[in-house]
């Protein structure tokens, strides 16, 4: 394999969907490159086709025309290499949190791990998002906060070569955000995975990402600028607030979005 | 003893003793009252009597009240339906002992049941195990769904009775013709409530399966049957009753020893009093199997959203 290419990469993306014999282009032209270990996150106003986006590098839904590569290798259905946190969390609510996480590395470990393994591996991933005190319990009976963390520890645990996050956070109160937050960025520093975050949140994508996306609005959306967060890890939330490169990189985002492209109703 | 009864007149005969016996029935499922608080917990437990004949009190003084109507009703001596009391005095042995048997001739209501119940058993499996696996290819395939939907809206309106004649044809011997007759009743339902449950699987629960890449079975085992299982329970609990239905209709016509065929023997030796006593026994085994059906639903889905 040639070392420069990057893991995953988007190639003059095309969607349209079909309805009624219309189609309707959501994303036009969209290349992207994404490195081993990156997090970048992607930002855009509602509808503009991040979530397209995602999934079209997950493989839930097909290209119209262009490639997806990761590793070299075409992208055409869905897999445990590229898992997703899911914007509603979508645990499975008939088994236990315990369970949620074991289906997966049943499926990905089953060659690879004994039962013993997968047994411990599903633990750790639990305690890597806190929530090994839950393991027992049914969806229904936790939180959002916990829903969310148990949807990140099912995903790590297959262990992905890329984690796709639907805007994670969106849910939840400022408080668990922040405190998930902080719970994400510990994990891609203990990791070094590499991470593709959609999001609505300015700050969020500061404070998280090495590169945030910026689309431009839809129909027909494409990556309208890329901008590199220059801060040095680990970041501290409360250290950032008056640091001017944080100042810096969150205006050109906020400029990126109200002003060069206002939100337009019914886009 | 298989004597096929299959001509017009048996069928209105069928009919006949079904309207006639439905208006009085009571509904005798009451439970016996509350059990005398034993327990320290009085409280709690003078609460829970007091749920119970909440319950219990209000359909036993209808109860109560229609038997004394119906006492009043047929009290005149040329009266052509039998009392409570002349029931009582008729038909005291099949009231109070469902178990005896002196014979094939003369068995208790409870054995009869019984064999009722075994053919039941078979045909409403039978349809369960048809019904979710036809339900589920119709639910997952769209050209299943055009192809077979229409023919099963078509046939699930035939009534179960009209299958009879070309069953007995094709089995040519009474009991897989009832069974047959159970499960053609019983699938329908079946059929399309796994096929509207499986078409309601979110999309989310098939993201996340097609992330973890399930196959075919584990897709089945794992997504669909839990997230399914209310409907297909509902479907379940209407093919139970409609089987229960069935069977007494078929069993009129195809003999045998089930409580259909007593019903029958009973109204060609005019023994009024005896297809009063056999109504209230199927009702009560109706209700039962329609309770049963509801709890095993109840327990398969726990965990699942809103349960
Ligand atoms: N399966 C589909 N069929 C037809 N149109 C679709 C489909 N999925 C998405 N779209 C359309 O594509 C556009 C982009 O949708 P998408 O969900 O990607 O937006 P988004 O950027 O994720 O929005 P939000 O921030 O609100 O989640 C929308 O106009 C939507 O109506
Ligand atoms: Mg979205």
């Amino acid at each position: 394999m040639i070392p420069q290419k990057p893991l995953l990469k988007l190639e003059q993306v095309d969607k349209a969907f079909e309805r009624g014999g219309q189609s309707s282009v959501v994303l036009k032209g969209v290349d992207l490159a994404v490195e081993k270990g990156e997090f970048v996150s992607i930002i855009g106003h509602s509808g503009c086709g991040k979530s397209t986006m995602l999934n079209l590098i997950a493989g839930l839904t097909r290209v119209t025309s262009g490639v997806v590569f990761l590793e070299n290798k075409v992208v055409d259905a869905p897999g445990p290499d590229r898992a997703v946190v899911f914007q509603n969390h979508s645990l499975l609510p008939w088994l236990s949190v315990y369970d949620n996480v074991r289906i997966g590395v049943d499926k990905v470990f089953f060659r690879t791990k004994s039962r013993a393994e997968r047994h411990l591996w599903t633990m750790e991933k639990l305690e890597l998002v806190q929530m090994a005190h839950a393991r027992d319990k049914r969806p229904s009976e936790i939180s959002g906060g916990m829903k969310q963390r148990v949807g990140i520890a099912r995903a790590l645990a297959m262990e992905p070569k890329v984690l796709l996050m639907d805007e994670p956070f969106g849910a939840l109160d400022a408080l668990t955000r922040a405190h998930l937050q902080d719970q994400v960025m510990a994990i891609h520093a203990g990791l070094q995975n590499t991470v593709i975050m959609i999001t609505h949140d300015v700050d969020e994508a500061v404070l998280l990402s090495d590169r945030i996306v910026m689309m431009t609005n839809g129909p027909a959306a494409k990556i309208g600028e890329i901008l590199t967060v220059d801060l040095p890890r680990p970041r501290k939330r409360l250290e950032l607030v008056a640091d001017p490169a944080y100042i810096r990189a969150r205006q050109r985002v906020l400029e990126f979005l109200y002003e060069r492209h206002g939100f337009v109703e019914a886009a | 003893m298989t004597r096929p009864l299959i001509n017009a007149e048996a069928l209105r005969g069928a009919v006949k003793v079904t309207r006639a016996g439905s208006v009085p029935l009571p509904s005798d499922a009451a439970p016996p009252a509350a059990p005398p608080a034993r327990y320290d917990f009085a409280g709690a437990a003078l609460k829970q009597a007091k749920a119970v004949a909440t319950a219990v009190v209000p359909p036993l003084i209808v109860l109560f009240l229609m038997l004394v109507f119906w006492q009043l009703a047929t009290s005149a001596p040329n009266s052509s339906l039998p009392s409570p009391t002349k029931i009582w005095a008729d038909s005291k042995d099949l009231i109070v002992s469902p178990f005896f048997n002196y014979g094939p001739q003369d068995l208790g209501l409870g054995w009869r049941v019984l064999v009722s119940l075994e053919r039941v058993a078979y045909g409403f499996g039978l349809a369960a195990i048809a019904g979710i696996a036809l339900g589920a290819l119709v639910g997952q395939s769209q050209w299943a769904m055009r192809g077979l939907d229409p023919i099963f809206q078509v046939l699930r309106t035939v009534p179960p009775l009209a299958w009879l004649p070309l069953s007995l044809a094709a089995f040519r011997d009474a009991n897989p013709s009832a069974i047959f007759v159970i499960f053609i009743t019983a699938i329908w339902p079946i059929i399309i409530n796994t096929a509207v449950g499986i078409r309601n699987i979110p999309q989310d629960y098939r993201n996340v399966a097609a992330v973890l890449r399930l196959n075919q079975l584990e897709f089945f085992w794992r997504i669909m049957l839990p997230s399914a299982a209310p409907y297909i329970f509902t479907g379940l609990r209407i093919g139970v009753g409609l089987s229960w239905l069935a069977i007494v209709a078929a069993e009129m016509l195809t003999g045998g020893v089930g409580i259909g065929f007593f019903i029958w023997d009973a109204w060609n030796s005019s023994r009024l009093s005896d297809i009063i006593v056999a109504l209230v026994y199927i009702g009560v085994v109706g209700f039962l199997l329609d309770r049963l059906v509801a709890l095993v639903g109840r327990i398969a889905a726990r965990g699942a959203p809103g349960v």
